[in-house]
């Protein structure tokens, strides 16, 4: 009985190994293991031997049922194992096809860039303000200290509705709004379209995005125009962007500047992109205007304040390299796809 | 402006390159925008002195010319000039120079014409930049013949002084002061901290009498509230000399004769512009200055006849103008060759007069935009002395010692407070008071008793803040260093901006890339949409001065703008266009009001898309943006665009009963006028409408404890009937235990008959307090079908 025992182990030893899928498994567990199976028959002949000889075979009769039942599971595992290889390997793709895509959009360029200066001067604790595009002459040009007449209105050549209403020139006509409905501490900036009869070519659009800044407090100096600016142009451009400031002329803002940005070509040392000069205006700015401030009716002995214009266009330019502005208002697919 | 720096040195000495010079100027405010050094041009050219001339031997029209270059040997040239002769003094353009005519350029070599070996060319004045007007002995289609002090292999830039450099100022409207070299000079002196040279003019003149042959009477005299006259008797008219022709050219001012050269050398000085009339023109020696009479013609000396009218300042003598006052001087009365007798006319007319005037009539001349700048008032006398002196140095005249000064009274100077402490609070800034007034003092302002006292021809200061910047720009700009403003300040995007930034997300997460368009259109773009004639939409704000039509006037709808940008994607053949832009219309409100500026959101759409596309997209953007309610209505008479749909495949969407946007696909007609050549969609919603009906606050539901009953049924039912109205009528059987309601399949074919169709829903119903039975469920599915047959719809066999 234990020879018969035995043999039973060496041969299913041989047959799981051989067992060639799950199901033959199977089968061979009900073979080897099951009510009618091998080790169930051998195990019926156990009534004919003695109590202790029953004691010593029934322990071996279990080492070999459960040697053979951990040879199957094993056996199983492997098989298994094997089973989902095989299946893994006939579901290989070539994974160098190209995806499938869900349509996506981006936003165009002067969006991507005004929504980043937005987020600087939000930052900075400036709120954002809407101005009407369709103005009147009063808030571009007279209450910004250029009354009718003025030498400085030739600069900007403007699109005229009636002799009172116009299309606005500069962002600059929002600080007016703001200061005659807010009381200060001021602190806004607004981003908008400015229109100026420029025929169309590629540095030139008749009509243009500008943004304006504006901060009016007490105590408010030329050093922290100098310093909001210089933070802008490192959070747009990197932490080692320089600026220089050049005295200009603005009828609404006394001082003036103008403000250059070191070239990013050659940082400083002057290439063709900044025709040798090593700095690139992009913006105007200065110390608001005392006569600006008292006509909102801001007492100019208590309060002072910084104004600033950039424009847009000039500073998605430069970033993404755009040579020809035309590009950005004909809003060809080839185009926009590029941004992100 | 451009400065001589030749000229500059007759005022200040600097002893710096001209590029230092320009960017020391633009930092102190002076901005320069070029400059030019004028031997740049003639580089390579040096003077030639021909020794032998010959007939070349194979060609009639050429010569073979020996030259003396300045060396050892001399340099054969063959040339076809006939104008030259052994012991000519000729420019030269030697091998490897680059020559320039016009926008031709030539680069010389060594050569052999008609085998005879040539190592240069002669040059003209043109090849130099020359005209007849910079040496007026040169004939100016042939070799320029050197009649200058020069040697053999001299540069041709020394030899005839074409050295200077010509430095190009941008010069602000505050600073007419500057359209002078005197002015530039004065600032140069201030920037480089170094004493300004500048004298008041002598002149000896005659000792006659000038009232005893001109009077000048002022009948406007708020309009001209200085007017200075001398006489100059027996002028020699001839060209200037060369220093004063040179330093006009590199000026950017044409020499014409002596005597119209001292009248632009002065203006070019001092900023103060000067006329001369012949004295045989100005009637009776009387001359007036008095406004205009209408019918008044004066023909100026550009040779154009313009009508005068009341408004304007004009010169006139006892019966007719002869100048417009600060703008340009009569042709009649102006200098020409036989004139004896000058009469000099230094003035100031009011800016605001000289502005209006100069654009009325459309002439913009170097005095009028001087003129209405604001020049100093006290500088006219000055100025004729100025002249007077170059009269007698250049011995062009004998000028009278008396003169006329009319209506003059020296006007106060403006007082400033000069406050050191408040100018460092307002800059930010540590500077010295010391330091402050030896700034200012560089300027000519003056420093007195608490006080900076303006100098007149700074007609720009005014308040302390006016001070602040001068001793700032002097101090430096980029010394003054960078500071953070103080104090808290709370900021945040506003509702209306943050739905904008949602609707920005939600477009481009669902596939449309954002587009800027043009804010003005063409009027005829109403009709390309097929804009009902008696549309409002066709009363937009117009542009009064347009650059063309396609931009005169402000746009009333944004479809038009969107369709254009579609049209150039399909003409560049993408084969695929999904835009959309957040922008205005401009709806007009009252005369003499500004127009309405809503925000529109306009999509439009061509390529691997159809109605559902766009249709799927709306109901995403509305549901991310919060919108209940939502109802897809055929187009009713919400919008005028709706002509520009198809209208079987178009939708005005509601929220409650607010029409928030029409969209569909746009009508073939109107496709064509764009010519795209594939189905098109657009949609354009009111962003206002959006915003006031959106529900922006989101409160959590609770997630469902009892499981919903999910029923299927598919029905049978007329074409014509909208899935909508299935769907309300289910909705309103089922009541309120109704989850959700969707329909997931139409079909026509085989089985069904023609004309109808047939729909599947997904029906979900749920107790949300307990656990629905299957017959509540099959209540209420009898219910549904009980309402459906009403409609005409019936239970699908299956």
């Amino acid at each position: 009985m234990k020879e018969q025992l035995r043999q039973i182990e060496e041969k299913a030893q041989s047959a799981i190994a051989a067992a060639a899928d799950l199901r033959s498994l199977d089968d061979l567990r009900v073979r080897l293991l099951g009510k009618k199976g091998e080790l169930t028959a051998i195990l019926k002949q156990m009534k004919t031997l003695t109590a202790d000889e029953r004691a010593a075979m029934g322990q071996l009769a279990n080492q070999v049922r459960s040697k053979m039942e951990t040879l199957l599971n094993d056996k199983g595992a492997a098989l298994r194992e094997a089973a989902q290889n095989a299946r893994l390997a006939a579901e290989t793709v070539d994974i160098t096809m190209p995806g499938t895509k869900p349509p996506t959009g981006r936003l165009h360029p002067l969006q991507i860039v005004e929504n980043e200066v937005r987020e600087i001067f939000l930052g900075m604790g400036f709120s954002v303000v809407d101005g009407p595009e369709v103005e009147y002459d009063y808030y571009n040009f007279e209450a910004l200290n250029l009354p009718p007449d003025h030498p400085a209105r030739d600069t900007q050549d403007t699109f005229y509705i009636t002799d009172n209403i116009l299309l606005r020139t500069q962002t600059s006509s929002v600080q007016v709004h703001v200061m005659e409905n807010q009381k200060p501490p001021l602190r806004i900036i607004s981003p908008g379209r400015v229109y100026r009869s420029d025929a169309v070519d590629a540095t030139h659009s008749p009509l243009f995005h500008q943004i304006e800044g504006l901060v009016v407090d007490k105590g408010i100096t030329m050093a922290d125009l100098k310093g909001t600016l210089e933070l802008l142009m490192q959070r747009l451009y990197g932490d080692d962007c320089k600026i220089r400031l050049r005295p200009h002329h603005f009828p609404f803002t006394e001082p003036s500047a103008e403000v250059d940005v070191m070239c990013f070509g050659c940082h400083g040392a002057g290439c063709r992109m900044c025709k040798g000069e090593g700095y690139i205006e992009l913006l105007g700015a200065g110390m608001v205007h005392p006569k600006v401030l008292e006509g909102c009716g801001i007492d100019s002995s208590v309060y002072s304040g910084f104004a600033f214009g950039l424009g847009l266009e000039r500073i998605v330019m430069r970033r993404y390299n755009i040579s020809d502005m035309r590009l950005l208002f004909r809003n060809d697919m080839r185009f926009l796809e590029q941004f992100r | 402006m451009n400065l001589s720096l030749r000229w500059l040195a007759d005022y200040v000495d600097l002893n710096v390159t001209p590029k230092e010079f320009c960017a020391a100027m633009t930092m102190s405010g002076s901005k320069v925008e070029a400059y030019v050094n004028e031997a740049d041009a003639v580089q390579g050219i040096v003077v030639g002195k021909i020794l032998e001339k010959k007939q070349h031997e194979n060609a009639d029209a050429l010569f073979v010319c020996q030259v003396d270059m300045g060396g050892e040997s001399p340099v054969q040239i063959v040339t076809n000039a006939k104008n030259v002769k052994p012991g000519d003094l000729v420019p030269v353009a030697t091998p490897g120079t680059t020559v320039h005519e016009g926008s031709e350029s030539m680069t010389i070599k060594k050569s052999k014409i008609r085998g005879v070996e040539s190592l240069g060319m002669f040059c003209g004045l043109k090849t130099l930049g020359l005209t007849v007007h910079d040496f007026p002995y040169a004939d100016p289609d042939a070799v320029f013949v050197i009649e200058e002090d020069c040697v053999p292999g001299q540069d041709i830039a020394s030899a005839i002084g074409l050295d200077d450099v010509s430095v190009e100022f941008e010069i602000t409207s505050n600073r007419p002061d500057c359209l002078s070299v005197v002015g530039l000079a004065r600032e140069a002196a201030a920037t480089f901290d170094k004493p300004l040279h500048l004298e008041e003019p002598v002149y000896h003149g005659s000792d006659e009498e000038i009232s005893k042959t001109l009077q000048v009477e002022i009948q406007n005299r708020e309009k001209c509230t200085r007017y200075v006259a001398g006489l100059v008797r027996n002028v020699r008219i001839q060209p200037s000399p060369r220093w004063m022709r040179e330093r006009l050219r590199a000026s950017g001012v044409r020499p014409i004769n002596n005597l119209v050269d001292i009248t632009n050398y002065v203006m070019l000085e001092y900023g103060q512009p000067m006329h001369a009339f012949d004295l045989r023109f100005v009637k009776d020696g009387k001359i007036c200055v008095r406004n205009a009479k209408a019918g008044e013609h004066i023909t100026t000396l550009d040779g154009v006849e313009r009508a005068l009218s009341e408004d304007m300042l004009i010169i006139a003598d006892a019966e007719k103008p002869i100048a417009v006052a600060g703008v340009m001087g009569g042709e009649y009365s102006g200098i020409m060759e036989d004139t004896v007798d000058v009469v000099f006319e230094s003035a100031y007319f009011e800016p605001v007069q000289v502005r209006r005037t100069s654009k009325k009539l459309g002439m913009r001349t170097d005095a009028s935009a001087r003129y209405e700048k604001g020049l100093d008032e006290t500088s006219m006398l000055t100025t004729l002395k100025r002249a007077f002196s170059l009269v007698e140095e250049l011995d062009a005249g004998e000028p009278v010692g008396t003169y006329i000064d009319c209506n003059y009274a020296a006007p106060n100077p403006e007082r400033i407070p000069f406050d050191p402490a408040w100018i460092n609070g307002f800059l930010g800034t540590d500077i010295p008071e010391s330091d402050m007034v030896k700034y200012l003092e560089s300027l000519e302002i003056r420093v007195e008793d608490g006080n900076c006292i303006a100098p007149s021809f700074r007609i720009d200061l005014e308040r302390p803040a006016d001070i602040a910047e001068e001793v700032a720009r002097i101090y430096g700009y980029n010394n003054i260093p960078s500071t953070v403003i103080r104090g808290v300040a709370k900021a945040q995007l506003t509702p209306e901006q943050k739905f904008n930034r949602t609707i920005e997300q939600t477009m481009a997460g669902i596939g449309c890339s954002g587009i800027l368009t043009y804010s003005f259109i063409s009027p005829k773009w109403f009709d390309k949409i097929r804009l009902p004639e008696n549309s409002a939409l066709r009363n937009a704000v117009t542009i009064s001065n347009p650059l063309g039509e396609d931009t005169s006037v402000m746009q009333t709808t944004t479809l038009p703008g969107m369709l254009e940008i579609l049209s150039g994607n399909f003409s560049m053949r993408n084969p695929k266009a999904w835009l959309f832009e957040i922008g205005k219309e401009y709806l007009p409100t009252a005369p003499d009001k500004l127009p309405d500026e809503p925000h529109r959101l306009t999509i439009g759409m061509y390529g691997d898309c159809d109605f559902f596309t766009l249709k799927g997209m709306v109901e995403v953007l509305l549901h991310q943006l919060g919108i209940p309610d939502v109802r897809y209505v055929r187009c009713d008479d919400s919008y005028d665009e709706k002509t520009a749909f198809h209208p079987g495949r178009s939708a005005v969407v509601y929220s409650g009963d607010k029409p928030l946007g029409i969209f569909g696909e746009i009508h073939p007609d109107v496709q064509k006028t764009y010519d795209i050549k594939v189905r098109t969609y657009a949609a354009k919603f009111d962003i206002p409408t959006l915003f006031a009906a959106a529900e922006t606050e989101i409160t959590y539901k609770p997630l469902p404890k009892f499981p919903a009953m999910t029923r299927d049924l598919s029905l049978v039912c007329d074409e014509d009937i909208a899935v909508a109205e299935l769907e309300d009528a289910i909705r309103e059987a089922v009541g309120k235990y109704l989850e959700k309601v969707e329909l997931f399949d139409v079909y026509r074919g085989e089985q069904i008959a023609k004309g109808k169709k047939s729909v599947s829903y997904n029906i979900v119903m749920r107790n949300a307090e307990e656990t629905m039975t299957s017959e509540q469920a099959d209540a209420a599915m009898k219910r549904v079908l009980k309402a459906l047959t009403k409609l005409g719809a019936e239970l699908r066999e299956v």
